[in-house]
C-alpha cells in the first residue's frame, strides 16, 4: 500500500502521472517534465514535498546534541531564523542523510529529512540522545495529529506568488536572505529549495495544505513533479541522498567537504573515520560532447584511472546531457573523459559540479 | 487514456507496425509508450540493411526520466530510418504514430497478422 500525501487528490484532479517513489504515490510530471523545469527556472513552479519529515527539537540541550550529531556545526546558527545544510553520519563516516537544520531558539530546531531516510534516521536520533542523556525532545511531523504538509515554491517569481496568495507572511518573509525560515502563525517560510532558484518552502498544517496548492495554482504558479525537480537539482548541483551519496560513501568523496567541519576540536559522529580515511574521491560534474544522455552507474574512464556517475539525465536549460560523478583524485576541470553508454565509449567535459542558478547556465 | 488506433499492428513491448503496400513495414513506439517515458531527448536507430530477429533490441529512446529499449516486433531487415526522430525526439511525444522510427523487409510478412490488434494491445497498456 503506497503513502499518500495530504495533496494526493490535488494531484490526481491534475491529472498527474503519479509514480511509486519510494513507497509514495506521487507526481513525477503534469505533462511535460521540460516545461515544469522551464517554469522554475524561469517564472514560477511548485512541488509537494510533503513527503520529506519534518522533525522538531525541544529541549536544554538541542545545541550540544546537534553538535555530536551532525558533520556540519550548528555554532554557526547564530541568528534565530538561520538554517544549516548538513549530513549525518554513521561511525564509519558514511551518510545516514542530509538534512536542513532550522535554528528557533536555543531550545528549540527544526530539521527537515529525506522522505526514504525518515524512519531510521528518527530512529538514529532517538538512540543518540539517550546514550548520550540528552535532555531533547524528538518529534516527527510528518503522520498523525499535528502533521504538516510542505509545499516549495520556486522560481524567480515565487516570492511574489507566495505574498499573493499569503499576504500575512509579505511583511515577516520578504526580508529573508537564502537559507533563512521565519514563522508567522502556523506557517513556516523557509528561504530553502532544491532547484538553485529563489523562492520559499512553506510548511504549513495539513489540512491546509490543498487550499494553499490550489490558490498557488490559481495565482499561476505551475504544478511541477518530481521529474523536473531532479533536473533542477541536478543542474544546480545538489546532491540526491541515495544516488550521489549513501551510508557507504564518505561526504568528502561526494562533494560534501564544504559541509564538514573537521578543523576544530568539536568531536562528531563519523569524525574519526573521516579523518583517518581522508578523500578518497572528487565529485565533478560531467557535460556530453557526443550525442547521448548520461545516467546514475555508467563507468568514466579517465586518464587518471575509472570513475563512476552518480546523477545523470538531460539538462533542459543547456539541452545536453550533464552528470554529476565521483571521478579519481587528479582529473581536472575542462579535461576530456569518455563515459561508457551500452557498450559505446562516448566523450565527455569535466567541469564543476554545478551547471544552471538563477534561470542561467553557468558552465 | 493513450491513443490505440485500430488500424495498426502491436507488439506487447509497445511498437506499434503498419504494413505498407510495397512489402515493408513501418514500426514505431505506441502513444502509451511515449506517454509512460515522458518527454524523449534522444532517440538511436539502427543500421539500414541490419537484420534483426523478432524482440532483439533494434533501437533506443530515451527520455529526461529514462532509457528503453526499442524491440524489433518482428524478423527483418531494416529498409530506412526517420533522422527527423533523431533530429527532434519530441515529434515522438507529439504524435507518436506520425514520428514512425525505422521501416524493415519482414522475413514473414504473415508475422505482422500475429501480432496484436488494438483491443489486445489496449488490454496490455491498461494492464502496465
Amino acid at each position: 500500500m503506497l503513502k499518500k500525501t495530504v495533496l494526493n487528490a490535488a494531484h490526481r484532479a491534475l491529472n498527474a502521472r503519479m509514480v511509486d517513489f519510494g513507497g509514495w504515490d506521487m507526481p513525477v510530471n503534469y505533462g511535460s517534465q521540460i516545461e515544469e523545469h522551464h517554469a522554475v527556472r524561469k517564472d514560477c513552479g511548485m512541488f509537494d514535498v510533503s513527503h520529506m519529515c519534518p522533525v522538531d527539537l525541544v529541549g536544554a540541550d538541542c545545541r550540544p546534541f546537534l553538535s555530536r550529531l551532525v558533520a556540519n556545526d550548528v555554532a554557526k546558527l547564530t541568528v534565530s531564523g538561520k538554517a544549516l545544510y548538513a549530513a549525518m553520519l554513521n561511525e564509519t563516516g558514511g551518510v545516514i542523510d542530509d538534512l536542513i537544520i532550522y535554528f528557533l531558539t536555543d531550545t528549540r530546531f527544526r530539521i527537515v529529512v529525506n522522505a526514504g531516510t525518515a524512519d531510521k534516521d528518527l530512529a538514529w536520533m532517538q538512540a543518540k540522545a539517550a546514550e548520550w542523556k540528552m535532555d531533547v525532545t524528538i518529534t516527527q511531523r510528518r503522520d498523525g495529529a499535528g502533521n504538516l504538509g510542505i509545499i516549495a515554491v520556486q522560481g524567480p517569481n515565487a516570492r511574489a506568488k507566495v505574498w499573493q496568495v499569503l499576504p500575512q507572511v509579505k511583511a515577516a518573509s520578504e526580508g529573508l536572505k537564502p537559507f533563512f525560515a521565519a514563522e508567522v502563525d502556523q506557517y513556516f517560510i523557509a528561504s530553502t529549495g532544491y532547484t538553485g532558484e529563489d523562492g520559499y518552502e512553506i510548511m504549513l498544517p495539513a489540512g491546509e495544505a490543498e487550499a494553499v496548492w490550489n490558490a498557488l495554482k490559481d495565482a499561476g504558479v505551475a504544478p511541477c513533479g518530481l521529474g523536473a525537480r531532479d533536473t533542477l537539482r541536478l543542474e544546480a548541483g545538489m546532491n540526491l541522498y541515495g544516488q550521489d551519496m549513501d551510508e557507504t560513501v564518505s561526504p568528502l568523496d561526494a562533494g560534501l567537504a564544504w559541509t564538514v567541519a573537521i578543523k576544530d576540536a568539536r568531536d562528531f559522529v563519523g569524525k574519526a573515520a573521516l579523518t583517518a580515511a581522508g578523500q578518497q574521491k572528487q565529485f565533478l560534474g560531467l557535460i556530453l560532447l557526443d550525442k547521448g544522455v548520461l545516467r546514475g552507474h555508467q563507468k568514466v574512464v579517465t586518464a587518471q584511472g575509472e570513475g563512476e556517475i552518480t546523477s545523470g539525465s538531460f539538462s533542459p536549460t543547456l539541452q545536453q546531457s550533464i552528470a554529476l560523478a565521483r571521478l579519481p583524485l587528479g582529473v581536472a576541470i575542462g579535461d576530456e573523459v569518455e563515459v561508457d553508454i551500452r557498450g559505446k565509449l562516448l566523450k565527455a567535459r569535466v567541469s564543476k559540479p554545478v551547471f544552471a542558478r538563477n534561470g542561467k547556465a553557468v558552465v | 487514456m493513450s491513443n490505440v488506433p485500430s488500424n495498426l499492428k502491436y507488439a506487447a513491448s509497445h511498437e506499434w507496425v503498419l504494413k505498407n503496400a510495397d512489402g515493408t513495414v513501418t514500426v514505431g513506439i505506441s502513444d502509451h509508450a511515449q506517454e509512460a517515458l515522458g518527454d524523449l531527448v534522444f532517440v538511436e536507430l539502427p543500421e539500414v540493411g541490419a537484420h534483426y530477429a523478432a524482440e532483439k533490441e533494434i533501437a533506443v529512446v530515451e527520455s529526461v526520466k529514462a532509457a528503453a529499449d526499442v524491440y524489433a516486433p518482428i524478423a527483418g531487415t531494416v529498409t530506412e530510418v526517420n533522422q527527423a526522430a533523431v533530429d527532434a525526439p519530441e515529434s515522438v511525444n507529439a504524435d507518436a504514430y506520425a514520428a514512425w522510427l525505422f521501416k524493415m523487409t519482414p522475413d514473414n510478412l504473415a508475422d505482422v497478422d500475429a501480432l496484436l490488434d488494438a483491443a489486445a494491445y489496449q488490454a496490455v497498456a491498461d494492464a502496465a
